[in-house]
C-alpha cells in the first residue's frame, strides 16, 4: 500500500522545519595530547573526550566554565552552549592544549 | 640562596648515578629497577609536599606526580611480570635512593615558602636528572622494544613534568 499523501507531506515539512541535528564531536587523548586539537562546531553539540592513555586526564576550559576529569579508557561529554573560542587544557599536564570554535 | 645550593647539589649527585649507569651499560632487569626506583623516589617526595605544603600549586603538582608516577609505575610492573623480567638491584637505583635519601633529610628541615621552594627546584632538577639519564642511557640500552616504548613514553610524561615543576617554581 502506497503511504498516503499527506502523511508523507508532514515528513517532509518535519524535515525542513527542525533546526540542523546536533552532532557530537569526538576527540581522542592520546599520547598526551588532544586528537585532533583543534574541531569546529555548533552550538548544541556536543564534545565527547574518550582518554586512551594509561593517565588520567582532564578537558578544562581556561574560562572554568567547565571541566571534565577522566580517568584511564573513560569517555566524557559537554555540550556546547554559547559561541565561541574555547581554549582548554589538562589539569594534570599543562603541555596538553586543545581548541574548539563554536558557531551559532 | 639554601634551596638553589640544595637543588643544584641534588643535581649533581643525581648526576653522579647516572654516570655510572653509562660506566656499564645496563641490562632490561636493572633499567627496569632503575626506572622504577626514580618514580618511588618522586613519589615520596610529592607525599613529603603533600604534608609539609599549604601551596595551591605546590600540593596540585605533588598530587600530579603522586598520580602519574604511580600509573607509570603500575605500568613498568605489569610490564616486568608479562615479560618474565625481574628487577635487579644495581649501584645506579642504589646511587638514586641515597641521594633522595640526603634530599629528604634537607626538605625536611624546611617550612613554608621555603619548602616550597627547595621542593619544586629539586622537582625541576630531579626530572632534568632523570630526563637526561632516560635519553642518554636508559632508552638506548634497553632492549625488549615493550620497555623500551615505555621508557619513551615515560620520557615524554616527565619531560611535562619538568616543564610543570618549572613553572610552578617561577611562580613561588
Amino acid at each position: 500500500m502506497a503511504p498516503k499523501p499527506y502523511l508523507v507531506a508532514t515528513c517532509v515539512i518535519a524535515a525542513f522545519a527542525a533546526p540542523a541535528a546536533a552532532e557530537t564531536i569526538r576527540i581522542e587523548m592520546q599520547n598526551l595530547g588532544y586528537s585532533p586539537a583543534t574541531v569546529s562546531a555548533h552550538v548544541g553539540d556536543a564534545v565527547e573526550w574518550t582518554n586512551g592513555d594509561f593517565l588520567a586526564h582532564t578537558a578544562t576550559a581556561r574560562s572554568k566554565e567547565w571541566d571534565v576529569m577522566l580517568l584511564p579508557k573513560k569517555t566524557g561529554r559537554i555540550v556546547l552552549k554559547r559561541p565561541g573560542e574555547i581554549e582548554y587544557y589538562c589539569r594534570f599536564h599543562p603541555n596538553m592544549v586543545g581548541r574548539i570554535s563554536v558557531a551559532e | 640562596m639554601f634551596p638553589r645550593l640544595l637543588a643544584a647539589s641534588a643535581a649533581l649527585l643525581f648526576g653522579a648515578g647516572v654516570v655510572m649507569a653509562q660506566g656499564a651499560k645496563p641490562n632490561d632487569a636493572q633499567i627496569a629497577h632503575i626506572a622504577y626506583t626514580a618514580g618511588q623516589i618522586d613519589i615520596k617526595a610529592a607525599k613529603l609536599a603533600l604534608k609539609k605544603s599549604k601551596n595551591k600549586e605546590v600540593r596540585a603538582f605533588a598530587q600530579d606526580m603522586v598520580r602519574d608516577h604511580t600509573a607509570v609505575n603500575q605500568k613498568a610492573l605489569a610490564l616486568v611480570k608479562k615479560l618474565n623480567v625481574k628487577p635487579e638491584d644495581n649501584a645506579t637505583s642504589k646511587s638514586l635512593v641515597q641521594q633522595a635519601q640526603g634530599t629528604e633529610a634537607s626538605l625536611k628541615k624546611l617550612n613554608g615558602a621555603a619548602f616550597d621552594k627547595a621542593y619544586a627546584d629539586n622537582e625541576v632538577e630531579y626530572h632534568k636528572t632523570v630526563n637526561g639519564a632516560l635519553e642518554s642511557t636508559l632508552i638506548p640500552s634497553a632492549s625488549n622494544p615493550e620497555l623500551k616504548e615505555l621508557l619513551q613514553t615515560g620520557l615524554k610524561i616527565f619531560q611535562g613534568h619538568q616543564q610543570h615543576a618549572e613553572q610552578v617554581a617561577k611562580s613561588l
